[in-house]
């Protein structure tokens, strides 16, 4: 289903639901998006994928066409290669200082917390709210949190948390409302580097527990609520 | 080569804007007024994409290290120099030694000032333009030295131009214009009619709500920035039964939506009902239901309005008709 959002953008809507075989063909059609002259962005996200364009190379009916004849090649291509990566995790503590509260909400224990959270590989669904955030998922039923009611103002960058079906991970430092449950030592993002972003759309993600700090050299403070 | 002796308010450097990232979650930024930005290079030569000063809210005071020219552009400002007043959408030869202020006035909220051969800065991720919530850039600070580069042409020969005046319809050919409106430099208005699509959720508001969003007046509320512009609902001066303020624009459908992709100009209704219309730094996606979006030719025009003084309107388009508006205005000078 495709509709105009303005004059230069276009919705393309596969579904309404978050589930990652439809997640696939967002990213499956995002791929093949990118090679249309006249797009100037793509923003694939749970089940769509918003395309900006240029009007003054294509009007909006010829940009229509351009997707749909994309939009038939993807039911072919339902595997589509992924980068997995690993992400070592530093769980609880002063890293991850909701772990032991999620847990008693959860009735679980810590470790069985943290076993259900990194046993599971994810898809990097979007990636938005700061550049570099990855929304990932879908997380065990068993862990199912609703987001905090008070927002933290400071979450650090590399802050793994989780928050409904989904799992993330803090890009960079700024207020955030999910449960804290450990914190990674790899930059996500880096503007003044080549390659900015640790993560993109569609990458399969898995969470390695350590407890090394020769592994991870610090961890930081975490700003306690307000 | 310029220096900021004194700044009051927001200025920051903005290019045309940080494009292919937007997957990644970085927004575009680049101009709140893309057709001021786009002029004022344009009076100068420059390539479209140069970087500018963009000032809001408040006054600037340069002093000229070298000489060189400059051109301002927006609305709501005036350019001093000692005695001299100069005109927005000019260019103006600046002598080494010079102080140039810009200032404060009624009637918008944002001026470019362009330099021949465009300022120089770091180049972040193939752009210029500053993304505070991001940290690429900084916002300029007084003491400030700003250099820029080789102009496109002696610099005499790109001082004292005129910006065309755009017409006030740009449905109609440029010789059936009404002259008597097209003295001003760009469409601005204090009670502008903006025009907008149909954005994908609009049929999830009811008949009364989207009858609400079209009939209704609105304002700039204080808290606006450069990523977004909430609007005010103000209460209806018509006889007839009217929309009430308080209700805002109701939905018929209220499941949450699931994040997808946002743009400049999406028009978002959160739970209050009181539209947000999403600017230069949005971010490239989010969760509340969009009812329209702003056309790209009318952008200028909602960028430009006054907290509490412009009274805006909303009227339905088609995407063939912005086209070809925008078409036409990016031919109109530029």
């Amino acid at each position: 289903m495709l509709k105009p959002l303005g004059d230069s953008s276009i919705l393309v809507q596969l579904g309404d639901k978050i589930d990652p075989t439809l997640n696939q063909r967002v990213h499956a059609l995002n791929a093949l998006l990118q090679t249309i002259p006249s797009v100037t962005e793509t923003v694939p996200a749970y089940c769509t994928v918003l395309v900006h364009y240029d009007p003054l190379i294509s009007t909006y009916n010829e940009i229509k066409n351009l997707i749909e004849e994309k939009l038939a090649l993807i039911d072919d291509a339902t595997h589509r290669p992924s980068r997995r990566l690993e992400i070592p995790v530093l769980y609880g503590n002063a890293s991850g200082p909701d772990l032991e509260p999620a847990a008693r909400t959860l009735a679980l224990s810590p470790s069985e917390l943290i076993r259900l959270h990194s046993e599971r590989e994810y898809t990097v669904y979007m990636m938005g709210f700061t550049p570099g955030f990855p929304y990932m998922g879908i997380l065990d039923e068993r862990l199912t949190l609703p987001r905090m009611s008070t927002p933290r103002t400071h979450v650090p960058a590399g802050s793994v948390a989780i928050a409904g079906s989904q799992t993330g991970i803090y890009s960079v430092d700024s207020p955030g409302g999910w449960h804290i449950l450990g914190w990674t030592p790899l930059t996500l993002f880096d503007p003044m580097s080549e390659i900015p972003f640790l993560f993109a759309p569609g990458d399969i993600v898995k969470f390695i527990p350590t407890d090394s700090y020769r592994k991870v050299h610090f961890a930081p403070g975490i700003a306690k609520n307000r | 080569m310029l220096e900021i002796t004194d700044l009051s308010g927001i200025a920051t450097l903005q290019d045309l804007g940080r494009r292919g990232w937007n997957k990644f979650g970085v927004p575009v930024s680049g101009p709140m007024d893309w057709f001021a930005h786009r002029a004022a290079n344009s009076l100068l030569d420059n390539p479209p994409n140069s970087a500018a000063i963009e000032l809001g809210l408040g006054e600037i005071t340069l002093h000229a290290l070298r000489n060189t020219v400059i051109a301002v552009t927006g609305a709501g400002f005036e350019v001093e120099n000692y005695i001299w007043t100069f005109p927005l959408w000019t260019s103006f030869y600046v002598r080494a030694g010079w102080t140039v202020r810009i200032k404060k006035i009624s009637g918008g909220n944002w001026a470019y000032l362009a330099i021949a051969g465009g300022f120089d800065s770091p180049v972040i991720m193939n752009s210029r333009s500053t993304y505070l919530r991001g940290g690429m850039g900084s916002a300029l600070k007084t003491g400030d030295v700003l250099h820029s580069g080789k102009p496109a042409k002696e610099l005499l020969t790109l001082a004292a131009r005129d910006f065309p005046a755009v017409p006030r319809d740009l449905s109609r050919a440029p010789d059936e214009q009404d002259k008597s409106c097209s003295t001003v430099p760009m469409r601005y208005s204090q009670s502008p009619t903006i025009e907008v699509i149909p954005a994908p959720q609009a049929d999830w508001f009811t008949a009364d709500g989207i009858r609400t969003f079209y009939e209704s007046e609105y304002t700039l509320s204080p808290s606006f920035d450069r990523m977004g512009y909430r609007l005010q609902m103000l209460p209806s001066s018509s006889l007839l039964p009217s929309p009430s303020p308080a209700k805002g624009i109701e939905k018929n459908i209220t499941k949450e939506l699931i994040s997808e992709g946002l743009t400049m100009g999406s028009i978002q209704i959160p739970a209050d009902g009181q539209p947000i219309v999403m600017m230069a730094d949005a971010p490239t996606t989010g969760g509340y239901p969009k009812i329209a979006n702003v056309i790209h030719v009318d952008l200028p025009l909602l960028a430009q309005c006054e907290t509490g003084v412009s009274k805006i309107r909303f009227r339905e388009t088609t995407v063939g008709e912005a086209q070809e508006k925008y078409k036409f205005l990016c031919r109109a000078g530029l």
